[in-house]
């Protein structure tokens, strides 16, 4: 392999392994720009993969998956929201008990279920959701640079692949061009000016924090049921942090998450690919260092070493009218 | 307390009545509005102004009582109530969004559809109307942050208009502007006044009332004490029956003993968070044995100017000297071993931390001192032994020093603070706001101890809104306006005077 | 809006309501439960009898407190200043490099009462160097703590993997881990101390650092109640404002409070690694300090709630261990549910039920 293919190879991957942190952080997206904080990301992800993967083992049809792994997923954000919108409690901690139980309970129910040690079973392949190879894919193949770019990396993807990208212009046409999107973005800087204007806080806050859900689901069932064929054991593996750290990198902003979720895509393929593999002049670089870097880089953008984050001034802050 | 009136009533209160916990911060109130009139609401702070709009627009929902717009009795559960039946709100501290654009900010809540782009050209037309019928000027694309406090007012009126106010409701509007920017304010309530509109003006400002409004109604500790006609009363008469009995604000005291200069401030320039200069060049000396008062309206700087002798804000130039040092970048705590006390403005976010037992706070700022304990660790006892002491000496009500700060009356919450800072015997003081929100016998009781401070000796800067209490307690006055010091008088000079110099009109 | 104001007597504060928010949690576990076909109240027994019925399953119930205990500490500090530190489970994780890198330097010198002190310092020292950079960020750059306590758990997670793969690792085996510390760099059990109960600790690790703990305990609640430092990050953690009127400097508490914090975490490997395993693993936090932020919330952040709170959530984890063996229906993980379930209904939802108590207690007393 020449390092033109090898390039392809690991882009290809890079792509794939960023879908779930993309779909996540358009999540995280939502519910922060609307002020509340969300550190359940994880274990929505991980709670909608173990229902994606139910239900397409039991019903054999990847997009009942799909709408499984949404509807958990917003069960949780309706928890959250209940939490931290109408009991005022803390978004943070609320978030860290919704992980704790979304670890437990996907382990307790599968092993109540399928009795495979926390896997599901295996889901048939017609409850899977399988590459799709765009036209032309194997035509374009022989054509330089282009081609295997676009055979390997731009087709040969699985539809929730192209969903996911799509996601972000949606995302972005919604914050900014819509009505929702405006008093979602003002509910997350002055929920006063949202409460004055006659519109319910807590009710944008609960429809910010759905549609974080619904995205949510779409990240769980890729991981189950699109990127493996099962649930696994803690399948989302802290995905949920990168995904949180990619918003933060990228202000808060759809674009730049999308960017931001390649990015830490990239890096993540990057690493599998130099496990035990050294590099000219350096030699073996250690992986741990790759999985670090998604959280280095964060620290080092929230440092103010590279521009300024902004983070939405009213987030975490639980709403309550002044007297 | 219906007031014959020509035109017909825009808004009637009937019997409203609201309770928050123990406190009664509305009894009974009954209020008629004429349409087309502005109409002031005037009395201290606390006397239940700000929860009677509130209940208004929706805000709170009174226990009792019944609201009539244009006499047919309505309902207002939520602030778009208050909306669809024509009013509007301008609230003490802005409700924008400070990152959005003044169209975005007036579309809020009233887009015209699922879609922003259908509004966007709508909104725009209709702001161009309104700035061109009410000179109500203002750019739809500027960004609020970046905007000066007068523009995002006028975002604000803007704002009920374009959602087709009839009554205006402005809460203390004049607090956070400059004069020519309140001139410019009053002159839009005029206009706005002449095209129809009702508006209902809440302060605490008697110049204001006498200034602008038609009618004034006078509220005392959540009573509707009064409504006369604004050109049938007096600043007086309005004074009386907001404190509920003859204001003695004279203070007895001697002449002053000025001696040598303790305090000196050589061309300070103080910078706000967002890098505005909010105090501009200013240089005064304070003697031993005077109390320099500093005259202005809210917001000309003095707030800045307190912190930075205090130490707690960083000035981005001059020097300050205590006793012939330098002491500009040195914290707090250094320069109250220095000799030098604080009585800060807002004794809520400041001076007290509501959460602490009274004891805990009677140490505040002075807890490393010796006496409240040895090395690191604190010493209970004595805490509690100097607090009970200070409890005796100034009255503080009730007397318990392990009672919750959150607990006390304003008076006695102010009381603490003052203790604290006098009983140190510090060489200076400084002191912002001293009875804001303070009963008249706390006010009384304040005063005598700034008193007796200069009598023996200390050097005092004072800084107070309240021109009458600048005017009885200080022996030099120098007066604020737009960051500087614009002019110096005694003690003795005259009102009048002293309001043109804090309006910015003579020096 | 208007209960809120409303005090309630301290046996409802901090007694009644969390007993009930505890009993929610419970309610709520014990539906899982019966939803996937087991008995609840046979559960609970078996739970109970687990933790408590013999001098082993209270031995290794005080072997997962003590570890508590110090998580919850480490959450509790930086709560009173204001801070909320998650990065407890990171902290811990590099104090067990701290405490294993004493114990492998000293142990085949001296004895374990030699050895101790030094790693006891070592782990702090590394749970707080762990904390440090967060610290400073918030402190200087004002980065959200939250954030970067999160962030450095992984980066901590990552460091660690490297050191145990690469560099600690026995040469030759494939776990990665260092290799057993002699006894001069172990902690001795408490076995005494359980049979001055008439129990036998068999097989559990309970050992000497619970005493540290307690005596971690203490010193928290003369640091907090007792000192000016305590004052000064009161002060700070309730009114910023009033701190910088006071003198109290910003920056200095969020660094000192953050270091005492993650010394605390730090000290919390000593359990696992020097008392329990005698050697460092990968993992070996597990999960500890996330438990320490329930702890916390639970114990109201005082040192005496701390350490029932700690007791409640050991018995949790024992009795669930051995709940999974009598119940082969319900894995381990159960506890792993519980927990969250507690974290939601005791932290999340702490004032869910106050308003309706507030109105009953109204009533009751005729108010």
């Amino acid at each position: 392999m020449d390092y033109f293919d090898i390039f392809i190879s690991i882009l290809g991957s890079a792509v794939r392994l960023s879908i779930p942190l993309l779909f996540t952080a358009l999540a995280g997206l939502f519910s922060e720009r609307a002020g509340i904080f969300d550190i359940g990301l994880e274990g929505k992800m991980l709670a909608s993969a173990f229902a994606a993967a139910c239900v397409a083992y039991w019903t054999g049809n990847a997009w009942f998956g799909l709408l499984g792994g949404i509807g958990v997923s917003i069960v949780f954000s309706f928890v959250h929201g209940f939490a931290s919108i109408t009991n005022r409690g803390n978004q943070i901690v609320s978030g860290v008990a919704l992980n704790f139980v979304a670890a437990g309970l996907t382990i307790v129910l599968g092993q109540a279920w399928f009795r495979q040690g926390g896997r599901t079973g295996q889901v048939p392949p017609e409850g899977r959701f399988s590459s799709i190879v765009l036209p032309g894919a194997d035509m374009m193949r022989d054509v330089p640079i282009i081609g295997p770019l676009y055979a390997n990396v731009i087709s040969g993807n699985n539809i929730l692949t192209y969903i996911a990208f799509l996601m972000v212009p949606i995302s972005w046409w919604v914050l900014y061009r819509t009505r929702f999107g405006l008093r979602l973005r003002a509910v997350g800087e002055n929920p006063g000016a949202v409460d004055t204007a006659g519109i319910s806080v807590a009710w944008m806050r609960y429809r910010s924090l759905i549609v974080a859900g619904f995205l949510c689901g779409f990240a769980g069932t890729y991981l189950s049921i699109a990127q493996s064929a099962a649930f696994i054991n803690n399948m989302s593996a802290g995905k949920g942090y990168i995904a949180l750290a990619a918003l933060i990198f990228a202000k808060w902003k759809p674009v730049p998450v999308m960017l931001a979720c390649l990015l830490f895509g990239f890096l993540d393929a990057f690493a599998n690919f130099m496990q035990g593999k050294s590099m000219p002049l350096i030699g073996e670089v250690p992986v741990q260092i790759f999985q670090a870097l998604p959280y280095i880089l964060t620290c080092v953008l929230l440092a103010g070493f590279i521009g300024t984050a902004r983070p939405p001034k009213a987030g975490g802050v639980p709403y309550t009218k002044e007297r | 307390m219906s007031l014959d009136s020509p035109k017909e009533p825009a808004i009637e209160l009937v019997g409203i009545d609201k309770k928050f916990g123990t406190v009664h911060a509305n009894k009974n109130i009954n209020l008629t509005v004429a349409k087309g009139s502005i109409h002031g609401i005037i009395g201290e702070n606390g006397a239940g102004k700000s929860t009677l709009m509130s209940i208004l627009y929706g805000f709170y929902q009174a226990d009792h009582g019944e609201i009539r717009i244009s006499g047919k009795p309505v309902t207002i559960r939520d602030s778009q109530a208050a909306i669809a039946v024509g009013i509007g709100m301008v609230h003490q501290h802005f409700m924008l969004v400070e990152n959005f654009t003044v169209l975005e900010n007036v579309m809020l809540g009233a887009e015209g559809g699922q879609l922003l782009a259908k509004g966007v050209a709508s909104a725009r037309k209709e702001l161009k109307r309104l700035e061109d019928d009410y000179g109500l000027e203002v750019d739809p694309d500027g960004i609020i942050e970046e905007l000066p406090v007068g523009s995002q007012q006028r975002v604000e009126i803007l704002k009920a208009l374009y959602r087709g106010a009839d009554i205006l409701i402005l809460d203390e509007p004049t607090g956070v502007l400059t004069p020519p920017e309140a001139d410019h304010l009053f002159k839009v309530l005029r206009v706005l006044r002449d095209q129809g509109k009702t508006i209902i003006l809440i302060t605490h400002k008697l110049r204001e009332i006498m200034a602008i409004t038609d009618t004034v109604s006078v509220m005392r500790r959540g009573e509707m004490v009064a409504t006369r006609k604004t050109a049938e009363t007096t600043v007086e008469e309005l004074a009386e029956l907001m404190v509920g009995r003859r204001v003695l604000l004279h203070v007895e005291k001697g002449a002053a003993n000025p001696g040598a200069v303790l305090m000196s401030v050589r061309n300070l320039t103080v910078k706000d968070s967002r890098g505005v200069t909010m105090v501009d060049d200013v240089s005064f000396d304070v003697r031993a044995g005077e109390i320099v008062g500093i005259a202005g309206v809210a917001g000309n700087g003095q707030s800045e100017l307190l912190e930075a002798i205090a130490g707690i804000r960083k000035p981005s130039s001059g020097e300050i000297f205590i006793d012939g040092k330098p002491v500009a970048g040195v914290d707090p705590a250094g320069l109250r071993d220095l000799g030098l006390a604080h009585i800060p403005e807002d004794r809520h976010h400041m001076g007290l931390v509501l959460k602490f037992e009274e004891y805990e706070n009677s140490i505040l700022g002075y807890h490393r001192d010796p006496r409240y304990g040895r090395g690191p660790f604190l010493d209970l006892d004595a805490m509690r032994k100097d607090a009970e002491e200070k409890i005796a000496k100034y009255d503080i009500r009730p007397p318990n020093p392990r009672l919750r700060t959150a607990n006390f009356s304003g008076g006695n919450q102010q009381k603490i603070v003052v203790a604290r800072e006098i009983e140190r015997d510090p060489k200076m003081l400084i002191i912002g706001q001293p009875t804001r929100g303070v009963d008249i016998g706390a006010i009384e009781f304040i005063h005598k101890r700034i008193i007796e401070m200069r009598d023996a000796g200390k050097a005092v800067l004072l800084v107070s809104v309240e021109l009458d209490e600048i005017r009885s307690l200080s022996d030099r006055i120098l007066v604020m306006f737009a960051g500087k010091i614009v002019g110096e008088k005694s003690g003795e000079a005259g009102e009048q005077t002293l309001g043109l110099m804090m309006a910015g009109i003579a020096a | 809006m208007s209960t809120a104001s409303v005090p309630l007597p301290a046996w409802i504060n901090y007694g009644l309501i969390p007993l009930l928010n505890l009993i929610l949690a419970f309610f709520f576990s014990g539906l899982v439960v019966w939803a996937i076909g087991e008995s609840p109240f046979e559960a609970l027994q078996l739970l109970l009898v687990g933790a408590l019925g013999r001098g082993e399953g209270i031995g290794f119930t005080l072997f997962y407190t003590t570890s508590f205990i110090f998580t919850g500490l480490s959450v509790a500090v930086a709560i009173h200043a204001g801070l909320f530190n998650i990065g407890s489970e990171g902290q811990a994780y590099l104090g067990g490099l701290g405490a294993a890198l004493v114990a492998l330097a000293m142990d085949s010198y001296v004895p374990w009462y030699v050895t101790m002190p030094f790693a006891v310092i070592g782990a702090a020292l590394f749970g707080a160097a762990c904390a440090a950079i967060p610290a400073w960020l918030q402190a200087k750059r004002g980065s959200h703590i939250v954030i970067t306590t999160i962030m450095f758990n992984f980066i901590v997670s990552s460091l660690m993997n490297y050191m145990l793969v690469r560099l600690l690792i026995v040469p030759g085996k494939m776990a990665p881990e260092t290799r057993t510390f002699l006894p001069g760099g172990q902690l001795p059990k408490l076995d005494w101390l359980i049979a001055m109960f008439g129990g036998k600790i068999g097989a559990a690790p309970f050992n000497f650092s619970f005493l540290i703990a307690l005596v971690m305990c203490f010193l928290v609640w003369v640091l907090i109640w007792r000192t000016k430092l305590g004052y000064e990050m009161r002060t700070l953690g309730i009114s910023p404002t009033a701190a910088s009127y006071a003198g109290i400097r910003y920056s200095r508490i969020v660094m000192i409070t953050m270091l005492i914090s993650g010394g605390l975490a730090g000290m919390m490997a000593l359990n696992p690694v020097m008392g329990a395993s005698a050697r460092l693993q990968i993992e070996f936090v597990g999960g500890a300090g996330f438990v320490g932020i329930a702890v916390s919330l639970m114990g109201r952040n005082h040192p005496a709630g701390i350490i029932l709170a700690a007791l409640l959530f050991g018995i949790l984890y024992q009795g669930g261990a051995e709940l999974s063996f009598d119940m082969p229906g319900i894995t381990r993980d159960m506890i792993v549910v519980i927990q969250g379930m507690v974290i939601l209904f005791a932290g999340a939802l702490e004032y869910m039920l106050r308003p309706s108590i507030v109105r009953l207690y109204q009533q009751l007393t005729g108010k």
